[in-house]
């Protein structure tokens, strides 16, 4: 989910249009516009958009076999 | 069973056991057994369709709709999903001791903004207060009586291989609106209860001819209903995951709320079954309609897998859509 | 979603499949050990999709299914305390102690609610002075560090009728005891993802070392658990010397999450722990230590419950370590179902039974 607004130790987070307020309390250096894992109310970790992009690319180049 | 939980409310198994252990076994008319949504019956030269609901949604209002809205429409449409023209409605209204008055007139005000929208009138009712903390602020129970349109004979038995399935539109949209109302998650004003009244575009839909049979799909989702339609029978039903319209923010909410859209109740959407011929004109025909728009063709009556719902997943792999099991969602309707 | 959407395109599976397809090799048995895995298996029909040479087995990866009848009878008795309110992670409300559930008591009157956060129990205990509010700790390393945050809160703002009944587990040590039963025979596993966020690669390096079999932390997308699957199957045709793979390369970090590993470590102490279908496994559990022993409820005010009876027809314990499947336990479908469930597994919605269950008994087969 992605962050939208931080107040303090505590952000909200919207996907899709809904927004939720999470706790920020596991994870750091979180900014407006990064994207986190949320579980029973917190982020748990900040996903890497450079690593997500370079795994996709990688699935979009398998099926020759090899 | 010795007590009563939640889930014999869900709309589930349960529900369902309870209605066959205790209700059919007294309740033992021919009429009832069908368990139709509203009861057709002959009365003279008649034909008339009769229905009744209550209505225990947490909170009374939420994004898009409340209980009087629901109340009106959702009996409105039962009837109409039977053939029938909904004409007038009956209303019994449970007030807990404290609720503030100004509550109770906008309630009031939002059934009779409904039935006007709906075309029907409110001809009786009757109002009980209970002691503070006996009841839930506000629970309403409507019943309507309509006329069965001629030669209309909607009905499972109708349903043949190679009918297509049709809904009116996205699901879920009702069921995540008034979750969120209830649990403080704030969707920005994009997730609205779909609540309406569907009698104008059913008339529209019968018209066409073609149709086999339609149920609205609300406490249990489409789940419930495909589920319904198919159970002992000697056909079963195939759904696209690609085909059924989920909204954005009902999509991220079931993510966050580990619920899947499938069994979320909707209040304004229809499924119809109808014969493969006729499937794509009566599309045009709902979605030349307001309430028909995104109306889309999810799956098809097929000769395998019968008495089941199985889903064609978003990456090609099946799985089978069960009846729900417990209790997803507490005073959704 | 941005970030989830991408992990679910049907035209990238079919890619992946292609791949997977030409480096099986004869049977390979794969052991999930994570709930939302084997949901999610279930939930894109992927076992269906795969050769029928892999083999896919769910490990004791299901918080819910591993606690014990115990810990749900101890929630259960603190309920009926009147100045008590328990809050609890909804999938706990249905599972079976050994005369009652939270659902059943709640249905007689017991104060019980759910939440989606422990913040939430903090919150009710705010909303509540005169009452014990009792949070249900359920959960493995994903939660654990949540409830950790949350204790520090209510000890920062003096909420002192917050209490937790701590009931939570850590995976390394149970793998371990898994494998340790000769019984068990697994080619590779998949491990779990959002686990492996906070506690990294490293504490899953004794499977390839000490057991010589292969693992891949993988994501829950149906993309990220093909792209798992066919690595594994990759590193045995290619002949590789086993280890642990990171497929979820966007989220999970060698040494894990180490705010969230701190957290835990101040809030809790290892202490040895039952775990249902496997018995006892030393330092496996959590408790709340020293620092924070106020706001353990068992320190405040203990529970004596005796040692239920397990029905001998359940199969629980073998379909946890992957060495039956639900089909072949006598009760599964009929006097144990997810409205009458007699083991743990049949109860929370990530149980494998469960999942067999709703999804129609392992899949499809037509």
């Amino acid at each position: 989910m992605k962050i939208a607004e931080i107040i303090g130790n505590e952000a909200v987070v919207e996907s899709g249009g809904l927004k939720k307020k999470i706790g920020l309390h596991l994870v750091r250096n979180i900014r407006i516009g990064d994207y986190v894992i949320v579980h029973a109310g917190f982020a748990i970790e900040k996903l890497d958009k450079k690593r997500a992009q370079g795994t996709l690319k990688i699935l979009k180049e398998m099926g020759s076999g090899r | 069973m010795n007590i009563i939980t939640l889930a014999h409310g869900s709309g589930g198994v349960l529900t369902h056991k309870l209605i066959k252990e205790i209700i059919l076994k007294e309740f033992n008319s021919p009429i009832l057994r069908e368990l139709t949504d509203a009861a057709v019956l002959k009365v003279g030269k008649n034909t008339i369709a009769l229905t009744t609901d209550s209505y225990v949604v947490k909170p009374l209002f939420f994004p898009g709709s409340d209980i009087g809205k629901m109340a009106i429409y959702g009996t409105v449409n039962d009837l109409s999903v039977c053939g029938a023209k909904p004409l007038f409605i009956s209303c019994g209204i449970i007030i807990e001791e404290g609720l503030e008055v100004d509550v109770l007139k906008n309630v009031i005000h939002s059934m009779k903004e409904a039935s006007f929208v709906a075309g029907v009138t409110i001809v009786t009712g009757d109002i009980k207060v209970v002691e503070r903390g006996k009841c839930d602020k506000l629970y309403i129970n409507t019943s309507g009586i309509g006329v069965m349109g001629q030669n209309i004979k909607l009905s499972i038995d109708n349903i043949g291989i190679g009918d297509k399935i049709i809904t009116s539109g996205s699901i879920g949209d009702h069921g995540i609106s008034v979750l969120s109302a209830r649990e403080g998650i704030n969707f920005g004003g994009s997730i609205k209860s779909d609540a309406a009244p569907l009698n104008k575009l059913i008339s529209k839909i019968l018209r066409a001819g073609g149709v086999r049979f339609m149920r609205d799909p609300t406490r249990g989702g489409i789940a419930s209903t495909l589920n319904e339609i198919a159970e002992d029978r000697n056909f079963g039903i195939i759904i696209e995951e690609s085909s059924i319209l989920v909204k954005q923010g009902v999509y991220a909410a079931s993510e966050l709320l580990g619920l899947d859209p499938l069994y979320i109740a909707n209040e304004g959407k229809i499924i119809v079954v109808v014969s493969k011929d006729s499937a794509s004109r009566i599309l045009r025909i709902m979605r030349n309609d307001k309430l028909g728009r995104d109306a889309r063709i999810i799956g098809e009556v097929v000769k395998k897998y019968s008495g089941k719902v199985i889903l064609k997943t978003k990456v090609g792999g099946s799985r089978i859509v069960d009846m729900p099991q417990g209790e997803l969602l507490p005073r959704i309707c | 979603m941005k970030y989830v959407d991408e992990f679910r395109d049907i035209g990238i599976a079919k890619k992946i499949l292609k791949d997977i397809s030409c480096h099986v090799d004869g049977e390979y048995k794969i052991m999930e050990v994570c709930g939302t895995h084997t949901q999610n298996i279930f939930r894109y029909g992927l076992r269906q999709l795969l050769p029928k040479e892999i083999k896919l087995f769910s490990g004791p990866g299901c918080p819910v299914c591993v606690s014990p009848t115990s810990f749900i009878d101890k929630a259960i008795a603190y309920s009926r305390i009147s100045s008590f309110i328990i809050a609890t992670f909804g999938d706990m409300l249905k599972v079976p102690g050994s005369s009652s559930s939270l659902e059943k008591e709640k249905s007689k009157g017991g104060d019980i609610r759910i939440v989606y956060s422990s913040l939430d129990a903090i919150g009710i205990a705010a909303r509540n002075p005169g009452k014990k509010i009792v949070f249900l700790g359920i959960g493995f390393e994903t939660t654990i560090p949540t409830v950790a945050a949350s204790v520090i809160e209510a000890k920062k703002n003096r909420i002192n009728n917050f209490y937790v009944l701590s009931g939570h587990k850590i995976m390394p040590p149970a793998l371990e005891a898994l494998l340790e039963d000769k019984k068990i025979s697994i080619d590779g596993f998949i491990l779990p993802a959002h686990v492996s966020a906070i506690i990294g690669s490293v504490p899953y390096e004794f499977i390839p070392n000490k057991f010589n079999i292969d693992c891949v932390i993988a994501g829950f997308e149906p993309l990220d658990i093909l792209h798992g699957i066919y690595m594994l199957l990759k590193s045995r045709f290619d002949g590789l010397k086993p280890r642990v793979r990171l497929q979820y390369t966007r989220v999970v970090k060698r040494k894990g999450n180490r705010k969230a590993i701190g957290l835990i470590k101040e809030v809790f102490r290892q202490t040895d722990s039952e775990w249902r279908g496997l018995g006892n496994i030393p330092g496996s559990g959590l408790v709340l230590s020293n620092a924070y022993k106020q706001f353990d409820i068992e320190m405040n005010r203990k529970i004596i419950v005796s040692r239920p009876k397990e029905n001998p027809l359940c199969l629980c314990g073998e379909v946890l370590k992957g060495l039956k499947v639900p089909l072949e336990c006598k009760l599964f479908g009929k006097r144990c179902t997810p409205q009458a469930p007699v083991g743990a597994c049949m109860v929370s919605g990530e149980g494998t039974c469960a999942t067999y269950y709703k999804y129609g008994e392992g899949g499809l087969t037509g």
